[in-house]
């Protein structure tokens, strides 16, 4: 057997008890920080205004307090700024939502205190709290509207057991990936909502792949148990599994450290999304699968299971 | 005879793909066809190439005429500033989405657009004399004024009402002043030396010439029919853009080759196979990407990416499937098409879910997140296709050529 033959022997239903307790943790976790602490809710969604300036100097707690001043003498009480970019050299600050006329006077102040040119407004953004409302209302709609269609596809393609245990393990993905955007407080924006989406679409795909063969399997091996049948299953396809979603996982490392902020933004929670994915059809769908037939009944009744004749 | 005509074919389809390759990305000009390469045709996010974002909101009540009319004057406005594809779209029924490229200061160019640019003659009884709508041309000029220097003023040439409406004020307040207010704010109050019968009128007081062009681009242009508020901008400085574009592009080719050489460790010939399936595939959303005119922005080329890691997903399917039909003793010939045919449902079922989501994310999802899901379609759509029909293709004239018969270098 070479390194890219492996013969994969997991008894994956056999440890299912530490599979769940693993996941189990890390969302009891996530979801403890997301009602203590809430998410850390973007500019899409909350509305606000952004700039950033290359300062051409360190920008040190001094200039920091400056600009701070700077915008409450305009009336702005609340204010967030910090010192981005490579040594500091950048400035980032955030304000709720501002009218035009704010906005310009400390844009013009700040580019005559610290002699700054046109070209050193690096980008500068503004979401009105009442684009930020609608924001949060089209997205929740989306999202239900994607697993809707989702759920329909489910039924359509599984039966009961299976469409529920894919149904589960896609509600297990979502919560993994919330609960690692509450615990590491990493900023809710539109991306985010896009990688949710995303990986509803693709995770369902690895289930799908390990839950075809198990069919194929019910009929190949009529003697066997469920836990035997979905052992064989998950083995048989594991370098499979593995290798789709290695593919996707190392184009989003790499976009993840080589790329820009906003192409970060995107990498970053598809890549907790896939990964959880591909995790969960193997160590979550599979196993509810076995424990939702074996509470069907504790011994296999002929062919009743496998009523769909596709195959992969 | 099988083993030529295997070899011709594959060697036809790559020279093939290099030929499309080449015109694609060079272009051809040959008599009256020509062909402009796809870098040309596909339009760059102001992400990349750095300009300003504005989204307005028509306040109050508005018919979809008045938002038309506000559309084609804004478009004069933007047009008077010179910039290159610019972009100027309504949204729903009350908003109007302003991409302007290239400029450097965003919030001069928010302002500007604005403007109702509702402009009034006011006498000093406070009566308004005449308005915007009774000007015929504004043009900007430079005039010597009475202390003997070059100050740029705006001229206006007076409609016939506007002119005697004009005449009979400046007869009636000699000696006092009239105030051009323009959006509520006064701008000029000269005193009236004596009746102006001409239908001639200048305001003065400009900071600079650029002032008084567009002003007088504003008066022209008429007053805006409705009020509208910036409810939502980005603005992306010039060098921020380009230095994005670059590291994305880093990002892609370390991923794609990463993808590229993943294939060929685990999948020896197959993975060439789909290697070179992977670089037609790119070719093709790159056309498809011209040929829909697809503006491609940060989020657009995160889509594009993704769905390179998710396009060999389906030729791994097959190839697994074909690994276990040959290890199960079939031939080399009979695994291929066992592989292809069994594993098509998986890969279809694949591909329909990510879809799903895609097109939801489109037609549902923030303007920000529309660049990632159509070109994630695209890829996906595409990538069914190559992986199915061209690696398929590829492989079984290699096999046909019958170079050998060791299943290792199919990876089994």
């Amino acid at each position: 057997m070479r390194w890219n033959n492996i013969k994969w022997n997991i008894d994956v239903i056999g440890k299912t008890k530490v599979w769940f307790t693993i996941s189990g943790i890390i969302i009891l976790a996530g979801l403890i920080a997301l009602f203590t602490m809430g998410l850390n809710w973007g500019l899409d969604f909350t509305g606000g205004t952004v700039a950033q300036f290359d300062m051409h100097r360190t920008v040190t707690t001094t200039i920091n307090n400056e600009i701070t001043n700077i915008l409450r003498s305009n009336g702005v009480k609340e204010s967030q700024v910090k010192a981005i970019g490579p040594n500091n050299t950048h400035v980032s600050i955030t304000t709720p939502s501002l009218d035009d006329k704010t906005r310009t006077a400390i844009i013009n102040e700040l580019k005559s205190k610290y002699k700054l040119s046109d070209n050193d407004l690096v980008s500068s953004q503004n979401v009105s709290a009442s684009i930020g409302k609608e924001m949060q209302f089209g997205t929740l709609l989306a999202c239900v509207v994607a697993s809707l269609l989702m759920l329909i596809y489910i039924g359509f393609r599984f039966n009961f057991e299976m469409g529920a245990a894919a149904v589960l393990a896609l509600i297990h993905d979502i919560l993994i990936l919330i609960s690692a955007y509450a615990l590491l407080r990493i900023v809710v924006d539109t991306p985010f909502v896009a990688a949710i989406l995303t990986v509803f679409g693709y995770s369902i795909n690895d289930t799908i792949v390990i839950f075809d063969r198990i069919r194929d399997n019910i009929k190949l091996m009529r003697k066997a148990s469920y836990k035997e049948i979905a052992n064989v299953s998950v083995n048989e396809t594991m370098t499979r599994s593995i290798n789709t979603v290695m593919t996707v996982l190392l184009m989003l490392i790499l976009m993840y450290f080589l790329g820009p902020a906003s192409i970060k933004s995107f990498a970053l929670p598809l890549l907790v999304g896939i990964a959880s994915g591909a995790y969960s059809s193997i160590f979550i769908a599979t196993p509810l699968w076995v424990i939702f037939k074996d509470r069907e009944g504790k011994n296999r009744v002929g062919n009743r299971v496998g009523n769909k004749p596709q195959k992969a | 005879m099988m083993r030529s005509r295997g070899l011709a074919k594959f060697l036809s389809v790559i020279v093939l793909a290099v030929i499309v390759a080449y015109v694609a990305f060079f272009g051809i000009n040959a008599g009256n066809y020509s062909i402009k390469p796809v870098q040309d045709s596909i339009r760059l996010g102001l992400d990349l190439r750095g300009g300003v974002y504005v989204l307005e909101q028509a306040e109050g009540k508005v018919t979809q005429d008045a938002m038309t009319r506000a559309i084609s004057i804004i478009r004069n406005r933007v047009d008077s500033l010179g910039v290159s594809q610019p972009l100027i779209v309504q949204q729903g029924s009350n908003r109007i989405r302003i991409e302007i490229p290239g400029v450097n200061d965003p919030d001069q160019v928010i302002s500007y657009l604005g403007q109702t640019a509702q402009l009034k003659f006011v006498g000093p009884d406070g009566k308004v004399i005449l308005t915007g709508a009774d000007v015929k041309d504004s043009k900007a000029v430079y005039q010597t004024s009475q202390a003997g220097v070059q100050e740029p003023v705006v001229t206006l040439d007076l409609n016939s009402k506007g002119a005697k409406a004009f005449a009979d004020a400046t007869g009636k307040f000699v000696g006092q002043q009239i105030a051009i207010v323009l959006d509520d704010k006064t701008i000029s109050a000269p005193v009236v030396k004596e009746q102006i019968t001409g239908g001639q009128a200048v305001i003065n007081g400009m900071k600079d010439f650029n002032e008084a062009k567009n002003l007088a681009n504003l008066i022209r242009g008429g007053a805006l029919p409705v009020t509208l508020k910036q409810v939502e901008y980005s603005s992306v400085g010039a060098t921020l853009g380009p230095s994005a574009l670059k590291a994305s592009e880093e990002a892609g080719m370390y991923g794609l080759l990463i993808v590229l050489l993943f294939m060929i460790a685990f999948y020896r010939l197959p993975g060439l196979i789909a290697d070179i399936a992977l670089g037609i595939y790119i070719l093709i959303n790159f056309i498809v990407y011209a040929l829909l005119h697809v503006t491609l922005d940060l989020p657009g080329i995160a889509g594009m990416l993704l769905s390179i890691g998710m396009a060999v997903d389906a030729n791994i399917i097959i190839f697994e499937r074909m690994k276990e039909e040959m290890r199960a003793g079939k031939s080399i010939r009979a695994s291929l098409d066992a592989g292809f045919r069994k594993a098509f449902v998986a890969v279809f079922d694949s591909n329909i879910t990510t879809l799903i989501a895609a097109f939801v994310l489109f037609f549902m999802g923030a303007g920000t997140v529309k660049g990632f899901a159509l070109t994630l379609i695209i890829g996906v759509i595409s990538s069914m296709f190559t992986a199915i029909t061209v690696s398929r293709f590829l492989l079984k004239s290699v096999v046909e050529t019958e170079f050998t018969k060791n299943i290792r270098v199919y990876g089994a």
